[in-house]
């Protein structure tokens, strides 16, 4: 690294986030004009694209090779208030919370209560959601069954493939107009709507070509200004990159990046996606202009590093957009999931990895930033030397980069209906969403409690935190007679609150697709310009909506604990053990402990306690997948939890494994914390007893001391650990290498460990910016030493 | 045949008992009484009493076991857990390792677990202190891929004051092992003071050198972290007062040893 870059890396980690009104500011003044009215949906949206690019604040920071910030300064982040209107509570929430917190100015405070919320308020996607579901969904929502996606943030979860890398804005706009001459007026009664939608990808291609022309004449009068003669010099390369992208299609290595950079921007300030959005596989898309650069001796591969790195920054530069409610307590980071996939296979399914792959994983270790999230895709053809590489960067505790089976995703993907080629070039995103990248609409729509079905089946439907009969009756629990009757009365609570969900997303989807349609982002994707359809509407070539479960371990080991203490060897009644659990363990030290420790848990490679895994998994896949959604595909399951894992504690009581109530449930499909005590590869044999491919991703977590990878051989042990789980189709699997020490040093002294980077769940975040009970939690993970 | 044994331990993920990945089977039972043995848990051959510990493996999640150490299993049982890993052995060329305790003294268990493994093509290893009959190792050589051997003292004296036993067995066992081709992994324990004297490293230097098939040795620090079993099970800790060797020093060792052509590794 550097001087230029040490310098520019500490100032990204030095920003302070803050809210920013800029564009909550220029929206409303676009909305409370004549213009929206006089357009139709579609192209109004187009059109406040167009005013905020066009007026938003130029940001070029000193020394920066890439340009362009979604405030007017790095972190400094803006609000999207057509979503989501904050409060002056909501305000003094995001200034104050200890963690995961934005700043703001008295002016900015002003302007989004008495010029934007005035606005706004009423009519707000936020608002209309919460009207709109039933009651049913409402009294779940607040019971904590399930959380929704949509009720700040709109639906994202897509990633880039290799097209912005060999189409220019230009390219795109003639294929939209190509797609407008095709349609046909006399057949089709949607040609009007499929015209407008058009027209607004049009508007929207043109305000980013606008956008970029803006930085290249900002970017010609700083270079004519300029001394320093290097710095002149790169700045009048930088005016003529963004003169040239992203109006054509990029030549150079630099060019690329810079045009993702405007893409990324462009996708993030049209809305706060999910997962803001991604160029997926950058070691396949850059490869070939880096080859062509180097042999043309327009690129040295120093200078290639110092761009990736400068680039890794910009990724750094913006904090996930401001969370409040349900939605903080779910994913309460300011990473915005921009997960960057290296190696894998080709589209022909060889081997991926190049040259470019190994550059990419130098520039994660040496960045050590919480942004961009990074990850490797190991296929069986995969060199194991790729999978080294990737782990010997793990082992200095940083988090990253994740491990993904791409075998799997691939028939993950297939299984699902898409075609093999697209599903070659795909991948895994946010925290383990497996989809094929520039091709699909994967949307995550919400948590689903598990563990809570269990709870409040064993209240005959009632639900204990909010006082409500939420759920069915299906019978008193002491009346049962088996086991097999319990988990009947389970399945049908838990398909009764899956239903509820699936209406609720359905009524959403729509909410989305008539009021907030994404022009900029369905030029990005396939195949909307062809279809005339946008992202939001089912315009993608593959549309999936998923229903993310949480709490594998927690609902198999309380079940379990069910099974073996109450129903096998009679240990307690049924009375008893809802005694215990309603007094919360209180003075039953010996009881729980018999629960805690005697009890067949998973994560052991125990079938008694697998079995149950099985089961489980087996009926939430039979409740969710296959059913349609309103875009003409399907809902699906995977397995992951951000944060929500803490929150879906916090509203459970007692559960029967021994988990005292609040305490956070488990995460992804990894035991129950403290659970598994045989060793990683029990683990392993435990969490492949679930049938990964018909899920779209699950997240294994591992955690190992640092001494444990700190020879070779101790890597190699690890790297045989994982071709194993992906021999057996395990889908993923992160590791958090740390002693404890450095944990609880951290967790007393925070200032000192400010860069202490640990693995949450499908992501890294700084441990000091994590509440204290998910740190507690990280500590309480099992720890393999393997010594 | 004798289709039942006693253990104490079936460690998954093993990493340092032989090649990959394997599962070590922990014997109850051991001639020696080495003073820095750090598994002292294992030396009877009875189950026995120890306080404060929870059983990683815990067969049949019997609540009287917790406070117990060692059971007694049948083939079937060791063999169903072994099993349970073989993807992990398969990726990475590990297997099952027996080991102790001195997993000899129960020949005919051994014999049993090691025919069962060779039927279902696991690699077996054996970690062992020698000292038993050679008939003994008779019955099992053929069905046993790597012998972990342990080569302690060379001046038998000395040998018979901190193990208890003479080490002529043992010396003649490794001979007759070592050349009639049995894969030898040898495992040398580093204790200040008692085998790591200049006398016993360079006696034990010329004795390897007389030796064939030793695929390998591994140099094997002392570390005091069985002080809290010593602890709990009240049994006499004689080595409490000695300090581990540091790195330096092995590294010091590990140079010496080299002289052999044989690869050498520091730990396990």
């Amino acid at each position: 690294m550097n001087e230029r870059i040490k310098k520019l890396r500490q100032q990204s980690l030095d920003a302070v986030p803050i809210l920013s009104h800029e564009r909550a500011k220029l929206l409303t003044e676009f909305y409370k004009s004549c213009e929206p009215q006089k357009h139709s949906v579609p192209v109004a949206r187009a059109l406040a694209f167009r005013y905020l690019l066009e007026n938003k604040e130029l940001c070029i920071n000193d020394g920066e090779l890439f340009v362009g910030e979604k405030g007017p300064v790095p972190k400094a982040t803006p609000t999207y208030p057509e979503l989501c209107v904050h409060s002056e509570q909501d305000l003094e929430i995001l200034h104050n919370r200890e963690k995961v917190w934005f700043r703001s100015s008295d002016e900015t405070r002003d302007i989004i209560l008495n010029e934007v919320a005035a606005f706004w308020k009423g009519k707000s996607i936020r608002e209309k959601i919460l009207d709109e579901v039933e009651q049913e969904w409402r009294d779940s929502y607040k019971a904590g069954i399930f959380t929704e996606f949509m009720e700040q943030r709109a639906p994202g979860h897509t990633v880039g493939d290799d097209k912005i890398f060999k189409k220019g804005m230009l390219d795109f706009k003639k294929e939209i107009q190509e797609s407008i001459s095709k349609l046909d007026f006399y057949n089709d009664t949607e040609a009007f709507s499929k015209r407008e939608e058009l027209r607004a990808m049009e508007i929207a291609a043109d305000a980013l070509i606008a956008f970029s022309k803006r930085y290249s004449k900002k970017l010609s009068e700083l270079a004519q200004k300029e001394k320093d003669k290097q710095r002149k010099n790169e700045l009048e390369t930088m005016a003529g990159i963004c003169e040239r992208v992203p109006a054509n299609a990029p030549r150079t290595f630099w060019e690329a990046l810079q045009y993702y950079w405007f893409v990324h921007l462009g996708v993030t300030t049209e809305l706060n996606t999910w997962d803001s959005f991604n160029p997926g596989r950058l070691d396949q898309h850059l490869y070939p202009f880096y080859k062509r650069d180097i042999e043309s001796s327009l690129l040295t591969e120093e200078f290639a590093r110092e761009l990736l790195q400068s680039f890794w920054i910009k990724f750094n530069n913006q904090p996930a957009p401001p969370k409040v409610g349900v939605t903080a307590q779910e994913s309460n980071t300011y990473t915005d999931f921009c997960l960057i996939n290296i190696g894998g296979v080709t589209e022909k399914g060889e081997d991926a990895s190049n040259e470019m792959s190994y550059i990419l994983l130098d520039t994660i270790e040496e960045m050590r930033l919480l942004q961009p999230s990074s990850m490797l895709q190991i296929s069986k053809k995969n060199p194991d030397r790729l999978l080294r590489r990737a782990l010997k960067i793990i082992r200095t505790g940083y988090g990253q980069p994740s491990i993904f089976n791409t075998d799997a995703i691939i028939q993950e993907l297939t299984r699902q209906g898409k075609s093999i080629i697209d599903a070659r070039c795909g991948g895994a995103s946010g925290c383990v969403e497996a989809g094929a990248f520039g091709k699909e609409a994967y949307i995550l729509t919400g948590y689903f409690n598990i563990p809570k079905i269990l709870e409040i089946t064993l209240h005959n439907g009632f639900d204990p935190l909010t006082k409500e009969q939420i759920g069915l009756q299906t019978g008193d629990p002491e009346s049962f007679k088996s086991f097999d009757e319990l988990y009947s009365a389970f399945e049908k609570q838990l398909n009764h609150f899956i239903d509820i969900k699936i209406k609720g997303n359905v009524i959403i989807e729509r909410i989305y697709a008539e009021y907030m349609p994404a022009p900029f982002l369905s030029i990005l994707i396939d195949d909307c310009i062809k279809q005339g359809k946008d992202y939001n509407s089912g315009g993608a070539r593959y549309n999936s909506s998923y229903i993310q479960g949480v709490g594998l371990g927690t609902i198999t080991d309380s079940l379990s604990a069910i099974k073996y203490n109450v129903f096998d060897k009679k240990n307690f009644t049924m009375k008893e053990m809802l005694q215990l659990l309603k007094n919360n363990f209180e003075n039953k030290k010996e009881e729980r402990e018999k629960l805690l420790f005697f009890t067949p848990k998973y994560g052991n490679d125990d079938d008694y306690a697998d079995d149950i895994t099985r089961k489980v998994f087996e009926s939430y896949f039979k409740a969710v997948d296959g059913r349609p959604n309103t875009k003409d595909g399907h809902f699906r399951i995977n397995l992951l939890p951000t944060t929500c894992h803490v929150y879906f504690g916090s509203v459970l009581g007692a559960t029967p494994d021994g988990r005292f109530a609040k305490e956070p449930v488990s995460e992804g499909i990894s035991p129950v914390q403290g659970a598994d005590v045989h060793g990683p590869t029990s683990v392993i044999k435990s969490a492949s007893k679930i049938d990964h491919l018909r899920t779209g991703g699950t997240l294994l977590n591992q955690k190992f001391t640092p001494n444990f990878l700190e020879t070779d051989e101790g890597i190699e042990k690890v790297l045989y650990l994982i071709r194993t789980y992906f021999k057996l189709d395990g889908h993923h699997m992160q590791f958090n290498v740390v002693n404890v020490e450095t944990l609880r040093e951290a967790q007393k002294h925070p200032e000192k460990y400010r860069d202490l980077i640990v693995r949450v769940a499908g992501y890294s975040d700084y441990f000091v910016d994590l509440g204290e009970d998910l740190q507690n939690e990280i500590i309480r993970r099992t720890e393999h030493t393997g010594a | 045949m004798k289709n039942t044994g006693y253990i104490f331990d079936i460690k998954k993920y093993s990493v340092n008992d032989g090649p990959g990945i394997r599962t070590t089977v922990f014997f109850k039972g051991c001639p020696l009484n080495c003073w820095w043995c750090h598994n002292p848990e294992s030396q009877h051959t009875e189950p026995e009493e120890i306080d404060n510990c929870l059983f990683r493996w815990n067969l049949s999640y019997d609540q009287s076991k917790r406070s117990k150490i060692g059971s007694q299993v049948l083939v079937d049982e060791v063999m169903k857990e072994i099993e349970k890993d073989i993807p992990f052995y398969e990726e990475s060329t590990g297997g099952a390792t027996f080991s102790g305790g001195e997993p000899m003294l129960q020949i005919d268990f051994l014999h049993l677990l090691l025919t069962e493994c060779k039927k279902k093509e696991i690699n077996t290893a054996i970690d062992t202190t020698g000292y038993a009959p050679f008939s003994d190792f008779e019955k099992i050589y053929d069905n046993t891929d790597i012998f972990l051997y342990d080569l302690k003292l060379m001046d038998d004296k000395i040998h018979f004051e901190y193990c208890g036993v003479s080490n002529k067995l043992i010396h003649e066992n490794l001979k007759k092992l070592s050349s009639r081709g049995n894969k030898i992994i040898l495992r040398l324990p580093i204790i200040p003071t008692i085998t790591d004297t200049e006398e016993n490293i360079s006696q034990t230097i010329s004795f390897i050198s007389a030796l064939k098939n030793i695929r390998e040795i591994d140099l094997l620090p002392f570390h005091n972290t069985a002080k809290s079993k010593y602890e709990r099970m009240q049994k006499e800790n004689k080595v409490v007062n000695l300090v581990p060797p540091t790195k330096e020093h092995m590294d010091e060792l590990k140079n010496r040893f080299l002289q052999l052509g044989i690869p050498i590794k520091v730990g396990g």
